[in-house]
């Protein structure tokens, strides 16, 4: 694997960067459940995969590999592409329903 | 080191099914607009063709398999058995979609494209090597089911349903990456045998507890792809609202590809910590079908009864997974494959009872279907005893190998239990069964026209799939015997 | 023409016709249905009848035929094995299918069906049925035999079902249906487990290696193989309706009298008996098990006869009768006289056959009256019905000389006298059982045929003979009923080739079993040499009871005037049953005082005669309500506590399924947290 000197601040402990995506993730996931707003929900998602990210780059720091930093590459992307379709869906849902409240599209249950 | 990072010939070779597919699904894409209204029925014939040649190319590729681009995909046996039944299952959509479309007058170019684009995803899924390669051949899959299952955008149950599998999709698909990034971090691999390898490993003093805690999130996210319990919530709904053709189409496609990853991860990467898996899988697998079998008993709406059926299911092949061995993969790919045909099978009908608007999909809209169109009660009664698990239907031998995997597996509890849940299984698909021959049909039913010939093509070619796997099972079964070992 | 090669076209000859009959059958005209499908099984009788002809004189008295290496992973081919014991089921299977076929064909004339689709769908079904019957006792391994069992199971369930308009036709297949599932489920993991402990599932081969040295017999243990056997079992009860998977049985008669014949009385329901003694090799090597099937089948023959003592519609007094002949036949399975058990099975397929055609044949000429309370005097106006009929009562009593006397009193001879598996319990229990079947036999007898006529006068004007297509068969059965006995007659009426002929025949499959069970006996078997006084004794014995139930049938339903005897009216089963038993009780009271006039005969008749009647009247009633409640609670309650616990379990899936994406996403992290707990709980 080819290896890139990579200069960060060296006094920050990988940990700190792991327990900082923890909290980003339990943050988006808690945002999923309690936000009412589909657009926010949507974006709450975006902070999780964010998590992902900071988690990724951080692993690859600490591994001196490059892989991790592309992987991160790779989720901006998809992220980006999830994003622009989920815009478009919600787009949808409120041209037919106007309305961004998330509970008010539960028309199929049981 | 310098590396090289120009594939070989041999390697695109490996890769030419994906290659085409993504080739003609962007013709169709910059074509679309170019075309006139009446011009849209070419690009099924093309989509249908080009699927065709896909086929072609993945067994030509089997010839000569291997790795390609970096280990990042392998074409082995295993690969082959899930690319070509995917592309079967997206023919099959395709025959049963032109008319639906028609119908609805939402006939475009883009449906195509999407479903093309979804199987390259799925290909790419089962033929992954590695973890950020499954993830993006996951989410290729995923983004063009989303919209598919939205795509008649002015219908309300087509947006919801839109709109719960993409926001709950996304959410797992959080999960399922954030336990890759963690098993990045503690293993610094991604690539599945290199996992293994590090895993094996005595010197390498991994975190037992971290390792549980990234597969158990790369767990989560499988499971709710193969919609097993309790990930499962999304499948009812979102299969229910989507229109009746992509409801068949990511029944089975996705799920058959979301399978073979996940036999894939499980049996090479975490076999090492297999023990951590098996409670997991073996609570889940019941819990799957417990729950599919017995919500479905109390459905009036078919597509949703059949959106709990392919939740239990789903449940049966976790059984298979449970078992852990080469039978029990076998055992899988097998039922994958007769689920395929007689999931697609029954949605081809459903497809075409439900009319326009899809107004005719209660199950009460079956009755008397043996005298108004005898051939097609037929048929769906061939899949619905297929799906009961029947002898001489795929769907028997399918459950008969699940169940003798987990009981050489010493989990007689579980395949006791997995056979009762198929007894209650019988009685909803014998309702269907009663309705059709047993009822009269009321008198304000409309007339139902003969089916297109693109669904009658498709009823045929599940049916006769459906019969010749319970009939002549070894031919597929001595394949995925064979193909099961190169997991491993 | 060797026919052995071509006994594969023995079960394909009736699926063209069913194939025909459902493709095309709607363009066919009654006539040609008539012709194609009871040719069709008689072609299959034809090519059966060449088959065991050259079968006979192979000396290995085997053959085989292999038609495609199908479950190569199971040893399980798609192959048809014809020997002894397939041949003699071949034979009842498409010759009486054949008879029945011919019958169906004016039962069912006047059937229309919803569109006039009926007698076509109806005639496919029934080929169909005989396709499967033939696999299954055709196959040459268990694979292919279940899907045999399947496939007769589900053709049962249609045919049930066939008066799909009648919501308790269509109750009563679903009922079938799920209740053989149940034993479904106990026959496939026997087969799972034959499959692990002998590596094959093909008949010979589990043969062969349960004979080897590798398994000794299982006595006083109840091991994998007393396991194995016992799973195997399950499945037979609930095909052949055992307690406690009877209760679809009875229910069956809703289906047209010629399916009820054909499917729940000669052929289908046997399959359980014909599949254990296929397995008689494991069964004699697990004692254990053989008592439970042996306690099983006396049990349910004994209860099953009791509530058909009771019963007033003509067909559900001959479907209880059919359970209680089947457990005879489990009896001598129980007791390891498996070729006692294949004879009581076939001499069994010719008379009650014979009863379902004549009670159908009343039924026709009654205009569809099925209730016997509506019939009487029946016997000058349908002479062919009633001779027939009469043939086969005697039959199904056990009058010496006719078919059923033979092979029931070998059931009982087999009980009483095995050293190992029998018991003179099980022998009492028989003979009982026996009784009970001359009198409730004879009780349908008179009720049906003699005394005077209780229908309307509509029903009255409409009685008729039943047309030759329906007679015939019913006069060819009645010959088998008299004569299919005598190949199986005891050793104390001589011995030769003909009177023995069918254990002769039959010996080379039993032959592995026999050894096994001898071995298991350490030769015990071999000191029980007959002893004739006993076996006469016990014969005349079982004369007797056959007598004493006619003659107490006689009195009851001839002697007494009608308006001593319940009349009329819909009253719970409960409640007939208990006025029933009330009536026999006063008649025996008061008959004996009667009989006995002076005074010391009356006190003897009080004190030691009355007794004994109050006794007997006791247990009677006592077996009855026990069935009655058994039937209503533990059965009913199963039925109802299963509906119950479907809707409790669809409670909570209701109760998460709302519909809101953000209470899906609750339940997703619920599960993700349960998973950390876990492991955190492991760790």
């Amino acid at each position: 694997m080819p290896q890139l000197p990579i200069a960060l601040p060296s006094q920050v402990p990988l940990s700190w960067y792991l327990i900082l995506s923890v909290i980003l993730f339990v943050t988006g996931a808690a945002g999923f459940l309690l936000r009412r707003n589909i657009i926010t929900v949507f974006m709450c998602i975006e902070l999780m995969l964010n998590a992902v990210n900071l988690t990724f780059i951080a692993f690859s720091h600490k591994l001196k590999q490059v892989d991790g930093n592309v992987f991160s590459f790779f989720v901006m992307v998809v992220a980006a592409a999830e994003a622009a379709v989920g815009l478009a869906i919600i787009l949808t849902v409120f041209k037919n329903r106007s309305t961004l409240e998330v509970d008010e599209v539960s028309s199929m249950k049981l | 080191m310098p590396v090289n990072f120009m594939p070989t010939p041999q390697e695109l070779f490996r890769f030419a099914p994906e290659m085409l597919l993504t080739l003609v699904a962007t013709i169709i894409m910059v074509l679309e607009p170019l075309s006139g209204a009446d011009g849209k029925r070419k690009f099924a014939v093309i989509s249908f063709l080009s699927l065709a040649a896909a086929i072609a190319l993945s067994v030509a590729a089997a010839g000569d398999p291997g790795a390609a681009f970096s280990s990042m995909i392998v074409v082995d046996g295993f690969s082959t058995f899930f690319r070509i039944l995917v592309m079967v299952a997206g023919v099959l959509t395709i025959l049963i979609s032109t008319n639906y479309l028609r119908m609805e007058e939402h006939e475009s170019g883009e449906y195509y494209a999407l479903v093309l684009f979804s199987i390259v995803g799925q290909c790419i899924m089962v033929s992954a090597n590695e973890l950020i390669m499954l993830f993006i051949g996951l989410e290729c899959s995923s983004i063009a089911s989303y919209v598919l299952a939205g795509f008649l955008r002015d219908d309300k149950r087509n947006n919801e349903s839109a709109l719960k599998y993409f926001l709950l999709g996304s959410f797992a698909t959080a999960f399922l990456l954030y336990g890759v990034a963690w098993i990045y971090g503690t293993t610094g691999y991604t690539n599945l045998s290199e996992i293994r390898r590090v895993l094996l490993d005595p010197n390498s003093n991994q975190n037992m507890v971290v390792i549980s805690a990234a597969t158990a999130l790369m767990f989560v996210g499988f499971a709710f792809k193969v919609s097993a319990a309790p990930f499962q919530m999304w499948a009812p709904d979102v299969y229910q609202g989507a229109p009746a053709p992509v409801t068949a189409f990511m029944s089975v496609g996705p799920k058959a590809a979301a399978f073979a990853m996940f036999l894939r991860v499980l049996m090479t990467a975490f076999e090492p910590v297999k023990d951590r898996w098996e409670p997991l899988l073996w609570t889940s697998a019941l819990a799957t079908m417990v729950i599919g079998n017995f919500a479905a008993l109390r459905q009036t709406n078919i597509k949703r009864l059949l959106a709990y059926s392919s939740i239990a299911h789903a449940g049966y092949i976790m059984v298979a997974l449970t078992a852990h061995s080469d039978i029990g993969t076998a055992a899988a790919m097998f039922y994958l494959a007769s689920y395929t045909f007689m999931n697609i099978g029954a949605f081809a009908v459903v497809t075409y009872i439900a009319r326009k608007g899809e107004r005719h999909v209660e199950i009460q809209d079956l009755a008397g279907l043996s005298q108004r169109r005898p051939v097609v009660a037929a048929m769906l009664t061939i899949f619905l005893l297929s799906l009961t698990g029947i002898p001489l239907t795929a769907g028997f031998f399918g459950k008969f190998y699940i169940f003798k995997a987990a009981l050489d597996a010493n989990m007689v509890w579980l395949a006791v239990l997995g056979m009762l849940n198929s007894a209650v299984a019988a009685y909803y698909y014998l309702r269907l069964i009663v309705v059709m021959y047993m009822q009269a049909p009321s008198d304000e039913m409309e007339e139902l026209p003969a089916p297109s010939v693109g669904i009658q093509a498709a009823m045929f070619a599940a049916a006769a799939a459906t019969v010749f796997l319970g009939v002549f099972p070894s031919v597929v079964l001595d394949y995925a015997g064979k193909s099961a070992s190169f997991i491993r | 023409m060797n026919f052995l090669d071509l006994i594969w076209l023995i079960p394909i000859i009736p699926l063209i016709g069913a194939a025909a009959m459902l493709l095309f059958g709607r363009k066919l005209s009654k006539s040609a249905i008539s012709i194609i499908c009871p040719g069709a099984v008689g072609a299959s009788f034809a090519l059966s009848i060449g088959a065991v002809m050259q079968l006979a004189s192979l000396p290995e008295k085997a053959h085989q035929v292999i038609l495609y290496p199908w479950l190569p992973l199971l040893k399980a081919d798609m192959g048809y094995l014809l020997d002894p014991l397939s041949s003699v089921m071949i034979l009842v299977v498409t010759g009486i299918g054949f008879l029945i076929h011919v019958y169906a064909t004016g039962y069912m004339a006047h059937e229309h069906g919803p569109r006039h689709g009926g007698f076509y769908r109806f005639f496919g079904y029934l080929n169909l049925f005989v396709f499967f019957m033939l696999t299954l006792v055709l196959a040459n391994n268990y694979a292919l035999l279940f899907v045999g069992w399947e496939g007769v199971g589900l053709c049962s369930y249609l045919l049930i079902g066939f008066y799909f308009h009648k919501k308790s036709a269509g109750d009563a297949g679903k009922k079938a249906f799920i209740v053989n599932r149940i034993g479904d489920a106990g026959f496939i993991l026997g087969m799972f487990f034959l499959f692990q402990l002998t590596g094959s599932l093909k008949f010979t081969e589990v043969n062969e290696v349960l004979r080897s040295a590798r398994f000794g017999p299982e006595a006083g243990v109840f091991g994998l193989l007393s396991l194995t056997a016992l799973l195997l079992f399950i499945g037979a009860t609930g095909k052949s309706a055992q307690i406690p998977l009877y209760t679809w049985l009875p229910d069956a008669m809703e289906g047209p009298t010629p399916v009820s014949a054909l499917i729940h009385a000669a052929t289908m329901v046997t399959a359980g008996v014909y599949m254990c003694a296929r397995s008689n090799a494991l069964f004699s090597l697990t004692p254990e098990t053989s008592h439970i099937v042996a306690a099983v089948g006396a049990a349910t023959a004994i209860f099953a006869a009791s509530i058909g003592l009771v019963q007033n519609d003509i067909k559900r007094v001959l479907a209880y009768s059919t359970v209680s002949q089947l457990g005879f036949m489990f009896v001598a399975v129980g007791v390891g006289a498996y070729w006692v058990a294949v004879f009581h099975l076939y001499t069994h397929a010719f008379f009650k056959a014979l009863l379902f055609l004549g009670s159908g044949s009343v039924i026709h000429a009654m205009s569809g009256e099925q209730d016997m309370r509506k019939m009487g005097g029946l016997k000058d106006k349908i002479p062919v019905t009633f001779r027939t009929m009469f043939i086969g009562s005697l039959a199904i009593a056990g009058i010496p000389g006719l078919a059923g006397f033979f092979s029931k009193d070998e059931i009982l001879w087999q009980a009483y006298s095995n050293p190992v598996l029998g018991s003179k319990i099980l022998w009492a229990v028989g003979l009982c059982t026996a009784a009970m079947t001359a009198f409730y036999m004879w009780r349908l007898m008179f009720m049906t045929f003699y005394g005077e006529g209780r229908m309307d006068e509509h029903t009255k004007h409409h009685i008729h003979e039943s047309p030759k297509s329906m007679t015939v068969p019913l006069m060819v059965l009645a010959g088998g009923s008299v004569c299919a006995g005598w190949i199986g007659m005891p050793k104390v009426f001589g011995e030769n080739g003909f009177m023995q002929a069918l254990e002769h025949w039959l010996a080379p499959v039993f032959e592995s079993g026999k050894e096994v069970a001898h071995a298991a006996a350490g030769h015990a078997a071999e000191a029980a040499h007959h002893d004739t006084t006993t076996e006469w004794v016990l014969m005349g014995l079982s004369i007797g009871a056959a007598l004493a139930g006619i003659l107490l049938a006689r009195h009851v339903y001839l002697r007494l005037k009608e308006s001593e005897r319940p009349s009329g009216g819909v009253l719970y089963p409960v409640l007939y049953n208990k006025w029933y038993v009330d009536e026999l009780y006063d008649f025996l009271f008061v008959n004996g005082l009667s009989l006995g006039g002076g005074g010391l005969m009356a006190k003897f008749d009080r004190e030691v005669v009355d007794g004994g009647v109050n006794g007997t009247a006791w247990m009677t009633r006592l077996i009855s309500r026990i069935s009655m409640w058994y039937d209503t609670w533990i059965v009913d309650g199963a039925v109802n506590l299963g509906a119950f616990s479907v809707r409790a379990m669809s409670y909570p899936v209701r109760f998460f399924q709302t519909g809101f994406i953000q209470s899906y996403a609750l339940v997703f992290l619920a599960g993700v947290l349960a998973i950390f707990g876990y492991y955190w709980w492991v760790h």
